[in-house]
């Protein structure tokens, strides 16, 4: 019983940024569920008004509703002013508001406008978050902030995304740089980077073009996140006093998508010649074996002709 | 969600220090404890007062993880006891901590730290993983350190190969055995504050050498790692592996761990450091510092 106590959030406060759907809606839930009264914000009012009597109903918590856009100082300084104001605290941040531009388009084609407003609300919003509940939260020396990140951010990838792919990076070295600084003031910075998970911002990309398959096999659990339940774990670690010595992370909840670094793609070869040494438990049942063309041909340059530029 | 009960959890060097932490935690979230390690004596007092002090089920398994027999041997005790197993915690190690530069570690001494801190985390993860790959689930913890992470001046050439390669070991079994339901993950741990090592540290001045270069400015205290590894083991982490959690204060995310020479060899040397030279520029300490020590760690900074 003890052990369970030290991720309970009772008698916390917590803001929820970009609550008005996806990721947001299930953070508020979950912190709500777990004992936080939560803060909402995010650009729609109707929306945040949707978020807040769920989960009111679902938890009996108090959730209050500020709308605001995370690219506006003046409204993020407001937001911060109206919690302080109505709950007398803030003890956790999430960070979660973030857009993303999923058309693929490759770098050299992709246009300023859109880098620098994927820029502004996923690296910049977040930075004026921190940077507005810090005050509060280094003169009560306790807090702990939880920027939402994402595997994208730990390389470079084939989705071409440039400017998801910089705003994430640098969140996570913001939550280093944020982290480190206030360390000994007893404000903890944290960040998650989710792997592919079925949200609003995702759906038309994982479901309405097919990517989800695609995703599933070069991912070493060989399937997507599971929007409902996955994250809420981590997001309590981090929040809750269960996280007390850890600051500075990013914790990847991603089905061991970073772990592999891209290398765990395809159907492992070797598993097919080793008949002495059978896999323990499933086998990759429905996956095509390895019988590339190039592995009958050989290695190029060395058994065949390496092919031109 | 956190709940472990009905989980059976193995813990691997359980007869002190952070082992009997971890053994701690998962019982009281609720799991069943098996303690294995070299000492039976130790083994049994822990289990009992685990036992006692939690209600759990906490049975004791005498082996060397270094030995191939008697990790088959303990991982089949467990699941003869238990009925099964859902949690294995690799946390049996060893550690030079005399400081010896590495041109004077003797390679016996390398193989035998790699030997326990490296090999015995393979061996108890293959013999587990293949119950547990078997029934399609379970959760494998492994306890690196931060000095797993990149090189640093606490000099431990073994310590800091062996704990790399437990976190990159961690990643691997984690993709490998994914879409069979077996997750894998690691902690490393920062300092640790316990009463085996507070009085050396407090004594010889490392405590508040520490704590200056930790971002939280403090050591970390045992129940700072419970919420890790009950984390880890249970559902929370379903979408969870592969990944290494410091659990240090911060010290990870300081863009230089490697802050200023340590002053742990003035001291503790056991040889001669292989060229004698300082770094580049760096005088030779003065006498008076050898003899007074360093301001802030010897003696009180003075005010600004």
């Amino acid at each position: 019983m003890g052990q369970l106590d030290l991720f309970d959030l009772s008698g916390k406060v917590a803001i929820v940024t970009g609550a008005s759907m996806g990721f947001g809606v299930m953070f508020a839930h979950a912190l709500a569920d777990a004992g936080a009264d939560v803060a909402v914000t995010a650009r729609s009012a109707d929306l945040l008004e949707q978020t807040a009597a769920s989960v009111r109903e679902a938890s009996g918590r108090k959730v209050t509703v500020h709308p605001g856009d995370v690219t506006s100082v003046p409204d993020v300084q407001r937001v911060i002013a109206e919690v302080l104001d109505q709950h007398g605290r803030i003890d956790i941040v999430v960070n979660n508001a973030g857009i993303s531009d999923l058309r693929g388009l490759p770098s050299e084609h992709a246009d300023h406008e859109t880098f620098r407003r994927v820029i502004d609300v996923d690296l910049m919003g977040v930075w004026y978050f921190c940077r507005e509940a810090a005050p509060h939260m280094l003169e009560r020396g306790s807090g702990s902030i939880i920027n939402i990140a994402s595997i994208l951010g730990s390389g470079g990838s084939e989705y071409n995304n440039p400017w998801y792919h910089t705003a994430k990076g640098a969140v996570l070295n913001l939550t280093r740089q944020l982290a480190v600084e206030w360390g000994d003031r007893k404000v903890r910075v944290n960040a998650i980077a989710p792997g592919f998970f079925v949200t609003e911002m995702t759906r038309p990309f994982l479901e309405g073009v097919g990517m989800a398959p695609w995703i599933e096999s070069r991912t070493p659990m060989r399937r997507l996140g599971d929007t409902t339940k996955d994250l809420v774990g981590p997001l309590l670690l981090l929040a809750s006093d269960a996280g007390a010595y850890i600051t500075g992370h990013t914790l990847f909840v991603d089905g061991g998508h970073e772990a592999s670094r891209g290398a765990w793609q395809i159907t492992p070869s070797h598993y097919y010649w080793a008949k002495d040494a059978p896999r323990v438990g499933t086998t990759y049942e429905g996956l095509v074996p390895n019988e590339f063309e190039s592995w009958k041909l050989g290695i190029p340059g060395l058994h065949y002709p390496a092919p031109e530029a | 969600m956190f709940d472990l009960s009905g989980k059976t959890a193995l813990v691997t060097g359980g007869s002190y220090g952070l082992g009997v932490v971890w053994a701690t935690a998962l019982a009281e979230a609720g799991a069943d404890v098996a303690l294995t390690a070299r000492s039976k004596d130790l083994l049994e007092a822990n289990a009992k007062a685990l036992a006692d002090a939690t209600g759990r089920k906490v049975t004791a398994h005498v082996g060397d993880v270094t030995v191939d027999a008697d990790v088959e041997r303990v991982v089949a005790e467990v699941v003869e006891a238990h009925g099964k197993l859902d949690v294995l915690v690799n946390n049996a190690g060893v550690n030079d901590a005399t400081g010896k530069p590495s041109e004077q570690v003797s390679v016996a001494d390398f193989r035998q730290c790699l030997d326990v801190d490296l090999t015995g985390v393979f061996s108890f993860a293959r013999a587990a993983g293949r119950h547990m790959l078997e029934r399609g689930s379970g959760s494998i913890v492994n306890i690196s350190s931060m000095l797993g992470l990149n090189g640093s001046e606490f000099v431990n050439p073994a310590y800091h190969a062996a704990k790399a390669g437990v976190i990159n070991l961690t990643r691997l079994l984690a993709v490998e055995w994914a879409d069979r339901g077996v997750r894998v993950n690691a902690i490393a741990p920062g300092y640790f504050m316990s009463e085996m090592v507070r009085e050396g540290l407090e004594l010889t001045g490392m405590r508040m050498w520490i704590d200056s270069r930790t971002p939280m400015r403090r050591m970390g205290e045992h129940d700072e790692l419970k919420g890790a590894v009950v984390f880890l083991a249970s559902a929370a982490a379903s979408y969870i592996t592969g990944v290494t959690l410091p659990v240090d204060g911060g010290y990870s995310s300081v863009m230089g761990m490697s802050q200023f020479k340590t002053p742990h060899p003035h001291w503790n040397r056991p040889g001669p450091i292989a060229g004698e030279k300082m770094y580049p520029g760096m005088a030779p300490l003065p006498d008076a510092i050898l003899k007074d020590g360093i301001p802030g760690f010897h003696y009180p900074i003075e005010e600004a």
